[in-house]
């Protein structure tokens, strides 16, 4: 549906999107996570065809944005990193009005304005006008004018920054709806947890660069990491811990309290022997829970780039 | 046909949201009134026929290009006109579409004086079809050079000072209230790579039947600026895409 090919973007001497490639398939949801200047909006801007890349190549469809910047414009629906709609005009004319550069007649932006407006859950205050939406309500029309148009793809620039959680949760669910309505998504976040729940697939975005790109469960698997488990047991661990270690060779346990312990490996140590050894020794197991690596771990370790500056900003993004 | 649904649609968006909030039409009949009466407090015993030309370029060209700067630096700084720029309209109609909101109003300033005149003098020796065909290309040059401004600057402020840069000079050498003639040989220069003296020129000769250029002439150079300036700010659009 989308390929990129060795797209760089340059400011004067400032490298801002630097040699990538990426596809996105139809009817997926694709997540660009990346903190602050890592250059995912100058990537969308690109793809959009607002701004020229320096270099490099862009199809959506088959259309080359680059040289068919209107045609593509007909099939895609944008969503900016800022909500940008007319202060003045009421949702509903703002609606009509985003509706008519697509070259709609009057019934059929009316009705699909009405359709969005309710699908929205913003029916109540369609007639107020922009200026005296809320934030959350702001972001919501917003994406819903670019929906007017029923676009093919739809690029949405940080959909969730300083939104409320509750206004955040009703905009990813309608993402959601949309995807299954078979409309081809294009995200970009500096929220972990929200490329995770909503993406199909994610790209890793540093300094410009697409540093990996996969599944959550092959950006897991990507990196090598120990395997570790957490027991809850009836006696302390400081008595049995070495005797566990001299059993499993090459893994390593550590007490965490008087009560609990973490084992961790290389290699998998099947839980049923764990439980065994237990069992052996007469102590009981309350409760034993396998820790995964999180995707924060996993972008941690590919990025070089603490997961806490990603978090700042989320804060930062909040008080806004 | 979908290029002029997004046409109207702008066009009437604009003329809603900007030229009739009553802060703009207030200044759209206020401004023009202020000036006319400056110059005939000024000077008591003038011709009010004389003053005309002057008086309605001067509108034309302060509505014009202070609405613009309005429409488009506005839109720019809160990022709506980048919805403008991502709507799959060809750029030509969507400059179209932005000046014509402003050339209406700046025809409307046109005729506040006129009809101010009205009242006083007789106007029945005007070419009223010379003076409207006149006014609709002062209004388009100075729209397309507001826009010139618009497009080439970031904030509203900068598009006024801009704006001042080049409006003020305008006035004082299109020869309207000093003759082209008495001008210096670099400024009579200056004044003939104005389109106003043209425009200008050709409402002396409308109203009162005292121009000194060709009409024809006049009427091409108007058009060429018009033409010119529309490629001009066409480029500097698509310029601005590849910062
Ligand atoms: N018009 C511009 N001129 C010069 N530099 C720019 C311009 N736009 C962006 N940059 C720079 O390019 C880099 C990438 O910016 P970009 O806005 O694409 O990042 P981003 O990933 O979207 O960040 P954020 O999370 O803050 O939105 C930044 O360092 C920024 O300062
Ligand atoms: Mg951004």
């Amino acid at each position: 549906m989308i390929n990129i090919k060795n797209l760089t973007k340059k400011y004067d001497d400032f490298t801002a999107v630097d040699d990538i490639s990426l596809t996105v398939k139809k009817g997926e949801i694709f997540g660009l996570l990346g903190p602050n200047g890592a250059g995912k909006t100058s990537t969308i801007n690109m793809m959009i065809g607002l701004f020229f890349p320096t270099a490099g190549e862009i199809t959506i469809n088959g259309i080359d944005v680059i040289r068919q910047t209107k045609k593509a414009q007909t099939v895609i629906g944008i969503v900016a990193d800022e909500s940008n709609l007319y202060n003045e005009m009421s949702g509903f004319d703002n609606l009509c009005f985003c509706g008519a550069l697509y070259g709609m007649n009057k019934k059929q932006r009316e009705l699909k304005a009405k359709q969005l407006l309710k699908q929205f859950n913003l029916h109540n205050t369609g007639n107020k006008p922009f200026k005296a939406y809320s934030k959350g309500m702001k972001r919501k029309l917003t994406i819903a004018a670019a929906l007017i148009h029923c676009p093919e793809v739809l690029f949405l620039d940080e959909p969730t920054t300083g939104i409320d959680v509750e206004s955040s949760r009703q905009i990813r669910e309608l993402i959601l709806e949309l995807k299954n309505q078979g409309t081809t998504i294009f995200i970009t976040t500096h929220y972990i947890e929200e490329v995770q729940r909503l993406c199909d697939r994610i790209a890793f975005m540093v300094n410009g660069k697409i540093v990996a790109c996969g599944t959550v469960l092959e950006l897991m698997n990507s990196i090598s990491y120990n395997h570790s488990v957490h027991l809850t047991v009836d006696k302390n661990p400081q008595n049995f811990i070495l005797e566990f270690e001299k059993r499993f060779e090459g893994s390593s346990a550590i007490a965490k309290d008087e009560k609990s312990l973490v084992i961790t490996s290389k290699e998998k140590i099947p839980l049923l022997e764990i439980l065994n050894f237990f069992q052996e020794k007469e102590i009981e197991v309350y409760q034993a829970r396998q820790l995964h690596p999180t995707l924060e771990d996993v972008f941690v370790k590919l990025t070089a780039v603490e997961s806490a500056i990603l978090k700042k900003e989320k804060e930062k993004g909040d008080q806004q | 046909m979908k290029n002029l649904i997004a046409f109207f649609n702008i066009l009437k968006k604009d003329i809603n949201n900007y030229y009739l909030k009553p802060p703009n039409i207030s200044w759209g009949i206020i401004f023009p009134l202020s000036w006319t009466l400056m110059q005939l407090l000024r000077c008591p015993d003038s011709n009010i026929l004389e003053l005309l030309p002057g008086l309605i370029s001067t509108s034309v060209l302060f509505g014009t290009t202070s609405m613009l700067a309005v429409t488009i630096t506005f839109e720019r700084s809160g990022r709506s006109f980048e919805r403008l720029l991502l709507a799959p309209i060809s750029l030509n109609t969507l400059m179209l579409a932005k000046i014509t909101g402003t050339i209406l109003f700046g025809i409307f300033n046109a005729f506040v004086p006129v009809i101010f005149a009205g009242f006083f003098i007789d106007l029945s020796g005007v070419n009223w079809l010379m003076v409207f065909a006149v006014v609709f290309l002062i209004a388009v040059t100075s729209s397309l050079m507001g826009l010139l401004v618009a497009v080439s600057v970031e904030q509203v402020f900068e598009a006024q000072t801009l704006s001042n840069f080049f409006r003020f000079p305008m006035l004082f050498l299109c020869g309207l209230f000093i003759p082209v003639s008495n001008l210096p040989l670099f400024l009579r220069i200056v004044s003939y790579c104005i389109p106003l003296t043209y425009g200008a020129d050709l409402l002396k000769g409308a109203i009162n039947n005292n121009n000194i250029l060709s009409e024809k002439l006049s009427f091409s150079m108007l058009i060429i600026f018009s033409i010119a300036l529309f490629i001009i700010s066409r480029y500097n659009i698509e310029k601005n895409k590849s910062k």
